[in-house]
């Protein structure tokens, strides 16, 4: 007997106005659902063209808990497929990424494919003719992944056949990738380090909320961040110049006031970002010579707008976090209902100067590594919490900072940055993206009973 | 004169002192220009456009000692403890002359939260410079051997 499966209505009770019930984070059954129905229903992100600069070239991924690769063809194009062998299943990747030459070999049996995915020779290929094999599925190939979009270098993809289309998906909230390729002065980035990753306790939705959580810094990062700008100030001597990394750690600490100012920017689908009227990437220093490699690419007025938008977080739903300032994303990829693995990757902004690529793998780790302060403050109070929501004593989570209870869902707003209105945002569009398909699955089966 | 059994000796005490968390007289071990590195990549040369788990200067690493004592520090709540299992290092150069100092030491490192404990094996190589007459630490490199897995939080030092 389940107590959510088919059942639209009591996933969508589990999300209130400004409540949700735990059983989102702590229910092995919702985690199923949410790799049946979230992950397949929702863009996700599988990698960077970047990563499949020549022929041959493949990374591996997963969508959910689905293993997917990508690779690029012959022809240049990059195609997506799921990363098992037709025949007996067998991953045929098994590393992040590598050159496949010209054509995947199955390991096990030798089946071959083409780049593109199709299929290329089977060893004794005659104990195959008059068996009915080129009706078979396998006979295709690789298994593709249909729906695929590569946006500025991104590539995502949907695993649904049908679903709400890229462009819907994600509207204006792609501005903060623009902005992020943008700070190249060739409007082009490039992955040429492997990412730091980091392994949690807890549910791949804390992670998610806690990019727009401005309320936690100046609490939960007192000990790392506090500390950082509490040793610099004893330390620093008659020194004229703030080391990057006090830079980096000190914002952290910026008062309640600072964060309700800088505001938090929500969009339809559960995407939102902190940081828009400034952010605590504003005020780091200058990188010689950068300014005038932009202005040399987009012009004085174009360059100075680039690099005036400084956002902090931004949430593309259901599982990245976007930097645009310091060229990160992070991927926050679910292994069980209290297991998640973050990935947090850097990007090298294309012709700039080294200190840019420099500050961003150092605010990598500083920020998102298992050996990291900071992440050490976070990994805790997401373990306790995952831990506490055990707890029957209170079965429901509270998001009401700053509820109004005007507030329309899948709106674009700007609103106070100590909101909770962003977690809101993506519980609606949990809900929404869990239950989409479930109707429709539903009167599948009872069709097929009868 | 520096001969190699100082820099063992170095190294031993070294450990000593992390396991038995004095962590102020294993600062001390630092020349002020010291760096501790946990590089990410295989045989990595580049601490600063490659990426690293750690690489930090005395500010930052006496940032994490204070921090470890804080009032406010709920990840060392409870405290962990470490564990240091070293092969004897070998001697990688003992110059007194040219003031070169390396070795390299194969170990199994525990660190210990509550109820949980964690083992992670790699090498240490360390590189040390002679100020007045003791030993100080330039450079202290840790290679994880299975660097690029993702760990949960590693809150003490290899």
């Amino acid at each position: 007997m389940t107590k959510y499966g088919r059942n639209a209505q009591a996933i969508a009770a589990l999300v209130r106005e400004a409540e949700v019930h735990r059983d989102v984070y702590v229910d092995p059954e919702i985690f199923e659902l949410e790799m049946e129905h979230l992950f397949p229903n929702s863009w996700i992100y599988v990698g960077h063209a970047s990563q499949l600069a020549k022929s041959g070239d493949f990374i591996t991924a997963t969508i959910g808990r689905q293993p997917v690769m990508a690779s690029r063809h012959s022809d240049g194009s990059i195609h997506v497929f799921y990363n098992r062998c037709p025949h007996k299943g067998v991953k045929i990747a098994s590393e992040p990424c590598g050159n496949t030459g010209k054509f995947f070999r199955c390991p096990y049996h030798a089946w071959s494919f083409k780049t593109d995915g199709s299929l290329l020779a089977i060893p004794l290929k005659k104990g195959y003719e008059g068996t009915g094999f080129g009706d078979t599925q396998a006979n295709a190939g690789l298994s593709k992944v249909k729906n695929v979009v590569i946006y500025r270098d991104f590539i995502f993809a949907r695993l649904s056949d049908n679903g709400v289309s890229f462009e819907d998906y994600f509207g204006e909230s792609l501005s903060t990738i623009d902005n992020m390729v943008d700070r190249s002065p060739e409007g082009k980035l490039a992955v040429q380090a492997t990412p730091i990753r980091y392994m949690h306790s807890c549910n791949w939705k804390m992670l998610v909320e806690n990019q727009t959580d401005t309320c936690h810094p100046m609490v939960a990062h007192e000990s790392s961040a506090g500390t950082a700008v509490k040793v610099w100030k004893r330390e620093q001597g008659d020194a004229t110049e703030t080391p990057m990394a006090v830079q980096l750690y000190g914002p952290f600490m910026s008062p309640y006031e600072f964060y309700e100012q800088s505001g938090i920017r929500i969009w339809p689908n559960g995407h939102g970002h902190t940081g828009v009227a400034n952010s605590i990437h504003s005020n780091y220093q200058d990188v010689p010579g950068y300014l005038d490699q932009m202005v040399a690419a987009y012009g004085e007025q174009r360059a100075h707008e680039i690099l005036g938008e400084v956002r902090h977080n931004t949430v593309y739903f259901p599982n990245i976090m976007v930097k645009g300032a310091v060229q990160i994303l992070r991927n926050f990829i679910p292994i069980a209902v209290d297991k998640t693995l973050v990935e947090s990757w850097v990007y090298r902004l294309v012709g700039a100067p080294d200190k840019l690529y420099e500050r961003a793998l150092m605010y990598n780790r500083f920020i998102n590594a298992p050996t990291s302060i900071v992440g050490h403050d976070d990994l805790e109070m997401y373990e306790r919490a995952q831990e506490g929501l055990k707890s029957n004593g209170n079965q429901w989570v509270n998001l009401r900072r700053l509820y109004d209870d005007h507030e329309e869902p899948d709106v674009t707003a700007v609103i106070n940055g100590t909101s909770e209105r962003q977690m809101r945002n993506q519980f609606h569009a949990w809900a929404k993206f869990m239950t989409m398909d479930m109707d429709k699955d539903m009167d599948k089966r009872i069709e097929a009973a009868e | 004169m520096i001969s190699e059994k100082d820099i063992t000796d170095f190294i031993y005490r070294e450990a000593e002192l992390l396991d038995t968390m004095q962590w102020q007289a294993w600062l001390e071990l630092f020349h002020p220009e010291g760096r501790y590195w946990m590089p990410l990549e295989w045989q990595q040369q580049d601490p600063v456009l490659q990426p690293s788990l750690m690489y930090e200067d005395l500010l930052l690493l006496k940032v994490r000692v204070e921090r470890l004592a804080g009032e406010r520090t709920f990840s060392q709540k409870p405290k962990s403890r470490c564990h240091h299992l070293l092969q004897a290092p070998s001697i990688v150069a003992c110059d007194p002359g040219a003031g070169v100092f390396k070795a390299r030491t194969s170990y199994i490192y525990t660190e210990t939260r509550g109820d949980t404990l964690e083992r992670y094996s790699g090498w240490a190589s360390h590189d040390l410079v002679e100020v007045g007459d003791a030993l100080k630490i330039k450079l202290k490199r840790i290679d994880l051997v299975n660097f690029d897995a993702p760990f949960g939080n590693i809150q003490l030092f290899m």
